[in-house]
């Protein structure tokens, strides 16, 4: 505290003793009157600089104050003043110096300044020291990220002068990184370049990487005969490799005007239709150049009458190239910073690749729980009653559907979604019991019937729902605390929806894992997985527990379906979307078993995402390259992950 | 066994008979070459509807003899369709490129000649370069060759890896669904070098042929229904012998026929690849009368779609397949071209467009559950043959296996 | 008398239950050989192993004079190196006529393209009668297998079985579910086809295994307990304690 009120008087002493010396601004500005007055971006930078330099504490005020068009300068003496708008004839003055009215001046005996938007910007720079030191720490934080997006050398002198008097801890650290990169760019002693440089080195903030990267960035060029000293060569390029075949080079000798440039072949077809003389060109007829040979040979013969430039040989381009040194420089003339730069750029770039490994990992874990939440009532009915449901898909689009009615209804979006969640789940279930007592009964054992039976009751449900809620997506929005993203670093961050649904897919697992393993249903449910007539005679009605896991594995896509509706959009195809890839869940996992369930969503959505990074560009691909992936797959587990051994497995 | 096979199936006969009554009465009601009282786009519709009806032959063969669920036949339809549809549209670019480079001061070269027309066909994903596959686009009869090739070669790979594993019932249709879906995910994309979801378009104009689409379409017509006819005797010959025996073997119980001694996946993968070949086939024919072709054709729905004609027109018998084919296809195009008259119900109006898929699903489901026997049981009510009773149980234990009620004495 | 089918040091497993353990078995030609044990002896398991439906986690199985190892082939080559199975319910195709059951297990080429161009010579069709006549099913020909009685679907898979002409018959429980009558038949078409091949009868019913006069071999918790004549096995102690006693 005493060290601030001593730093505070400091600066007041500093100030006094410049209005001592000079005392007032206004000396300064009459200096400059006649550029200020003339308002030109090419010639006022000195007046900018002096207004700014001269210490003096109204200098931020006029600035200001020109910058936004309020600067009035007296017609009769030409002093400057901030001018106050009386009435449209009237304006008040107040002079800079000491604040006080001037007097009430007719509009016609003033000229306002008008600066334009370069001088502005100008302006605008200079005032950023004062207001890094301004009060508010508002203004403070805003003359950080103007400094950020525009970084100059002329900034950073200011700014390193602002560092030690900062009260913010959290301005100060931002300020110090900022001086930091503003160094590695604009300080004039490589030493202190380098040194900031590797003392950024392995920082994966995005603006390391755009402070960095103009360092290092290349540009190729060509010289005769050897490289040109005095420049920062990168490398020296040898025509015909990979990255810089022939044709490049000969492209960049044309480009540098040291090689004439190649005759295309279009511009063959063109020179020899402008030069037909009477049905032939140099001597062969019109109607034989449909060949590349017989083209050729005519244009030797125009070019051999001087009509056309003559096309350049094989021979020619390698006499030329190998005449040449071909090199790449950097844009930055030290070799020291481009050094270090360099080899920051790769520390940063390995932390990079490290981090978006985790990131793709986070992104893979995420997609396996939309998969695990889809396939999950699939392998129950599936894999526990040995059940194909192409409906399942519906189901998951019907949870969807009830999650957006019901927001209608409740417009809060967290009330809504915990309500729809078990609304969703009622309806669901009724409708899987509804199917199973009024189809699937009468279709156990037959396998292939209840496939297409189910998928009968699959496109009249999607049609329902196109029919009832129209062809349009319908939204389905997340409550506000779920917006937004766990942003780790510059490169990992995941959506707190994603979070949501991981959460909900262990949820899922864990209540399944409890009514099968410790519920009179499950135990039950298991038992007439085995043998259904045994089960039968111990007193357990199948009919009853079929119905009751079919509704249960319904009722968990409906509420699957509410998760996947929370970023997915809502249409009929939902489902559809979906059903594919929940069944390769659950065939890849295994059968029968909710872990090879896990095991299967987990495969499938890690080796999506691995694909997809492979080949960024392309979804489309990367899902068909999975299929097949998957198709081999099945060639060597053909019953999963997790498999069921023995007569269990009904051989 | 002594006597012939067409004596030993009368159905054949009369199939064949009704096959070129109707193809005669189209052609003489034709605007091309008739009467006209039939429309051109009807006939073109009749025209597709056979080709359906051979796919469907196909599909009887592979899932009603075989016992094998594929819901991925029409891949190998589409398949068949892109590879004449290359051809056609190759061709047909060549004439319009050559016609209007002529045009130019010099005669172009050949290279000039292919690079317009890799301009006029890629143009629409952003290239200009053939891809390797349409290296023969410029044969007539090495594309048409191709036809029947790259599906087989396709069915004849999936088929190998998904038998040799012994993948069956259940797993296999989907295993299948997935290969279809994979193919049109891969078609897909402006890369794969099939021009993407814009697939190939014009392909009812014939290249180098001056005559009316009138005239064309009855030509497809004809075509198709001899193609039908061809792949309807096929089927019904290779189901009559001892093939036949072994493959509804196969269908009912498969490990029994294991047992006999007989490789249960080579006649698996042959029927497979066999059918694969019909149904592209089916699929050459159709898409020229279509006239576009794109990825959407190959989605895994248009197979259980087909599963769905033959289960309605009833499996295991190869008139069902083709009366299945053809009568639901042409009733959905009935609805679905708002021809139907729409049903007023005073505070609801029903109208077909929307409705017609639930009717679908929902008599899908009724089929299968009340009658799996499907249209052709109703045949059987005239010849008086009634299922056997054998209190409920099928007729094998395997997955594909005939239910008691599709039996018959 | 060679040995035709030799087992040896056989043990499998499932999910941790060894349903075969270090089994060993051999068997000649023309011999008839009756396997009897409690339920979960392994006779079903057994018949799976020599058919190859079942891959042993160890052991040997040699077929034939040439020695042929049975592990390495699939069921269909096993099923034309010559060893025929009846399955305990009879499995016939019921959607096909006798004759078409018939037909399909005579002995012929097996690939497809052979089959898909057979036609059934006259030779071929006396052959089925012959064999109809011998199962009691020749005025059936032309019928629907599904409609045969139980005991008589028994008797066309044995007739299938001969049609294979087997050199090695594996019988599972041909008398399961047969009137008096019925199993006598059984009987004569048994003892007929072990004159001329090997034939294995997995039984439990000991009155008929007694009528079929012939070496018992007794599996218990997939091994062999006893090996002899009936009499013999019936006599000793341990059969006694873990099958007849009970």
């Amino acid at each position: 505290m005493l060290r601030l009120l001593l730093a505070g008087l400091a600066i007041l002493l500093s100030c006094l003793m410049a209005t001592a010396e000079e005392g007032a601004i206004q000396p300064v500005l009459q200096e400059h009157r006649e550029v200020i007055a003339k308002s030109s971006r090419k010639t006022i930078a000195p007046a900018i600089d002096a207004i700014a330099d001269s210490g003096l504490p109204q200098a931020q005020r006029v600035l200001e104050t020109w910058a936004a068009k309020s600067m009035w300068m007296r017609k009769s003496d030409g002093y400057f003043f901030a001018g106050e708008k009386l009435d449209s004839k009237t304006y008040q003055l107040l002079d800079f110096d000491s604040g006080e009215v001037v007097g009430t001046f007719a509009k016609k005996d003033l000229k306002q300044l008008k600066p334009n938007s370069g001088i502005r910007a100008m302006i605008g720079t200079a005032l950023v020291r004062f207001q890094l030191l301004d009060a508010d720490i508002a203004k403070r934080q805003a003359a950080l990220t103007s400094i950020q997006r525009d970084p100059e050398a002329a900034l950073l002198a200011p700014l390193r002068a602002s560092i030690a008097d900062e009260p913010d801890a959290g301005l100060k650290a931002q300020k110090q990184r900022l001086e930091r990169l503003l160094t590695i760019g604009y300080d004039d002693d490589t030493a202190a370049r380098v040194a900031a440089i590797e003392g950024m080195s392995g920082d994966l903030g995005v603006d390391v990487r755009a402070t960095l990267n103009p360092l290092v960035a290349k540009t190729r060029g060509v010289a005769p005969g050897a490289a040109p000293q005095g420049v920062n060569i990168a490398a020296i390029l040898t025509p015909g490799d990979d990255d810089f075949p022939e044709e490049e080079a000969y492209d960049l000798l044309v480009a540098e005007g040291f090689a004439p440039a190649r005759v295309s072949k279009d511009e063959v077809r063109l020179a020899l239709a402008e030069n037909i003389e009477g049905g032939s060109v140099g001597g062969v007829p019109v109607a034989q150049l449909d060949k590349d040979e017989t083209r050729a040979r005519a244009y030797a013969a125009l070019a051999a009458a001087g009509k056309v430039p003559p096309i350049v040989t094989a021979a020619d381009v390698q006499t030329a190239l190998a005449a040449h040194v071909f090199f790449e420089t950097y844009a930055e003339s030290s070799a020291d910073v481009t050094t270090a730069a360099q080899k920051a750029l790769d520390t940063i770039a390995l932390k990079v690749g490290v981090n978006q490994t985790l990131d793709l990992t986070l992104d893979a874990l995420s997609l396996a729980s939309i998969y695990f939440l889809a396939a999950i009532g699939l392998a129950i009915t599936f894999g526990v009653m040995g059940v194909i449901n192409m409906a399942h898909g519906e189901f998951i689009m019907m949870g969807a559907y009830t999650g957006y009615v019901v927001q209608q209804i409740i417009p809060d979006h967290t009330v809504s979604i915990i309500v729809a969640i078990p609304l969703a789940f009622a309806v669901t279930f009724a409708a899987g019991v509804a199917m199973e007592r009024l189809v699937i009964r009468w279709l156990y054992a037959r396998p292939l019937e209840t496939l297409l039976a189910t998928f009968g009751i699959s496109i009249a449900l999607q049609q329902l729902a196109k029919n009832i809620f129209g062809t349009q997506a319908r939204p389905l929005t997340a409550p506000g605390w779920l917006d937004g993203a766990l942003v780790m670093n510059d490169v990992v961050s995941i959506s707190y929806i994603r979070i949501a649904i991981f959460i909900l897919a262990l949820i899922f697992l864990g209540v399944f894992l409890f009514i099968m393993k410790r519920t009179r249903l499950g135990l039950e449910t298991r038992a007439v997985t085995q043998n259904p007539r045994m089960a039968a005679s111990m007193g357990i009605n199948p009919g009853r527990v079929n119905m009751l896991t079919f509704g249960l594995g319904s009722g968990i896509a409906g509420i699957a379906g509410v998760a996947i509706g929370l970023f997915a959009k809502v249409t009929s195809e939902l489902g559809s979307d979906y059903i594919v890839q929940s069944f390769m869940t659950v065939v890849v996992g295994g059968v029968g078993n909710i872990w090879g369930t896990l095991a299967g969503a987990a495969m499938i959505g890690f080796l999506q995402k691995g694909i997809e990074w492979l080949n960024p560009s392309n979804t489309l691909a990367a899902q068909t390259y999975m299929i097949v992936f998957i198709i081999i797959f099945i060639q060597f587990r053909p019953r999963g992950i997790i498999a069921l051994k023995g007569r269990a497995a009904g051989d | 066994m002594q006597r012939s096979f067409i004596a030993r199936n009368p159905s054949v006969l009369i199939f064949l008979a009704c096959l070129a009554l109707f193809t005669l009465m189209v052609t003489v009601l034709s605007e091309g070459l008739g009467v006209g009282m039939i429309s051109t786009s009807f006939v073109k519709t009749l025209g597709k509807t056979l080709c359906l009806c051979l796919i469907a032959v196909a599909m009887d063969l592979i899932w009603g003899f075989t016992g094998i669920l594929s819901l991925g036949h029409f891949a190998f339809f589409g398949l068949g369709g892109y590879m004449i549809g290359m051809w056609l549209m190759y061709e047909r670019t060549r004439l319009i490129v050559v016609e209007s480079l002529s045009q130019a001061e010099i005669p172009p070269t050949s290279s000039e000649v292919v690079d317009a027309i890799g301009n006029q066909i890629f143009g629409v994903v952003g290239s200009s370069e053939f891809p390797l596959i349409w290296a023969f686009a410029d044969s007539l009869f090495l594309q048409l060759v191709l036809v029947v090739l790259v599906p087989g070669l396709l069915a004849l790979v999936f088929g190998w890896l998904a038998f040799r594993s012994r993948v069956t019932g259940v797993y296999l249709s989907i295993l299948t669904q997935a290969m279809t879906l994979a193919l049109a995910l891969y078609l897909f994309q402006n890369d794969s070098g099939l021009r993407g979801n814009n697939g190939l378009s014009g392909l009812q104009n014939l290249p180098g042929v001056e005559v009316s689409q009138d005239v064309v379409s009855l030509w497809f017509l004809w075509a198709s229904a001899f193609a039908l006819g061809l792949g309807y005797l096929l089927a019904a010959w290779v189901v009559s012998g001892k093939f036949g025996s072994v493959i509804r073997g196969i269908r009912d119980n498969e490990a029994r026929v294991r047992f006999l001694g007989y490789s249960v996946e080579a006649y698996k993968l042959m029927i497979f690849t066999l059918t694969a070949c019909i149904a592209a086939i089916a699929g050459a024919l159709y898409y020229p009368q279509a006239g576009i072709i794109n990825p959407a054709e190959i989605a895994p729905i248009a197979s259980i779609y087909l599963a769905v004609w033959v289960a309605i027109g009833g499996r295991g018998r190869l008139y069902g397949a083709v009366i299945g084919a053809a009568f639901v296809s042409l009733l959905s195009t009935w609805f679905t071209g708002g021809q139907a008259p729409d049903i007023p119900l005073g505070f609801y109006t029903i109208k077909w467009v929307d409705w017609w898929l639930v009717l679908l699903g929902l008599s899908f489901v009724a089929v299968t559950l009340f009658a799996p026997k499907g249209m052709g049981g109703l045949v059987d009510l005239w010849t008086q043959r009634r299922a056997p009773n054998r209190h409920g149980a099928d007729l094998g234990p395997d997955d594909g296996a005939l239910r008691e009620q599709e039996a018959s004495e | 008398m060679s040995t035709l089918l030799e087992v040896s040091g056989v043990s499998v497993t499932f999910d941790g239950f060894r349903a075969i353990n270090n089994l060993s078995f051999r068997i000649g030609e023309a011999e008839l050989r009756a396997v009897i044990g409690p339920n979960g002896a392994g006779k079903t398991t057994f018949m799976d192993i020599v058919t190859g439906k079942t891959k042993p986690d160890e052991g040997r199985v040699i077929w034939g004079e040439k020695s042929v190892n049975l592990l390495k082939m699939n069921e269909a080559k096993i099923a034309q190196a010559g060893i025929g199975r009846k399955f305990q319910k009879p499995t016939v195709f019921e959607d096909q006529t006798i004759q078409e059951n018939l037909l399909m297990a005579l002995k012929k080429p097996r690939g497809w393209l052979p089959v898909l161009s057979y036609r059934a010579t006259a030779g071929d069709l006396d052959k089925v009668a012959e064999l109809a006549r011998e199962i009691g099913l020749l005025d059936e020909l032309p019928r629907k297998s599904g409609e045969l009685s139980h005991g008589q679907k028994q008797w066309l898979e044995i007739g299938m079985l001969l049609a294979q002409e087997p050199r090695l018959l594996l019988v599972d429980e041909p008398a399961a579910g047969m009137t008096p009558q019925e199993r006598e038949h059984t009987t004569d078409l048994l003892l007929e086809a072990a004159k001329t091949r090997a034939v294995v009868v997995v039984e439990h019913d000991m009155e008929f295994v007694r009528r079929l006069n012939c070496k018992v071999t007794v599996l218990h918790e997939g091994s062999v307990l006893a090996e002899g004549s009936l009499d013999h096995v019936t006599s000793n102690q341990e059969v006694i304690d873990v099958y007849l006693g009970r």
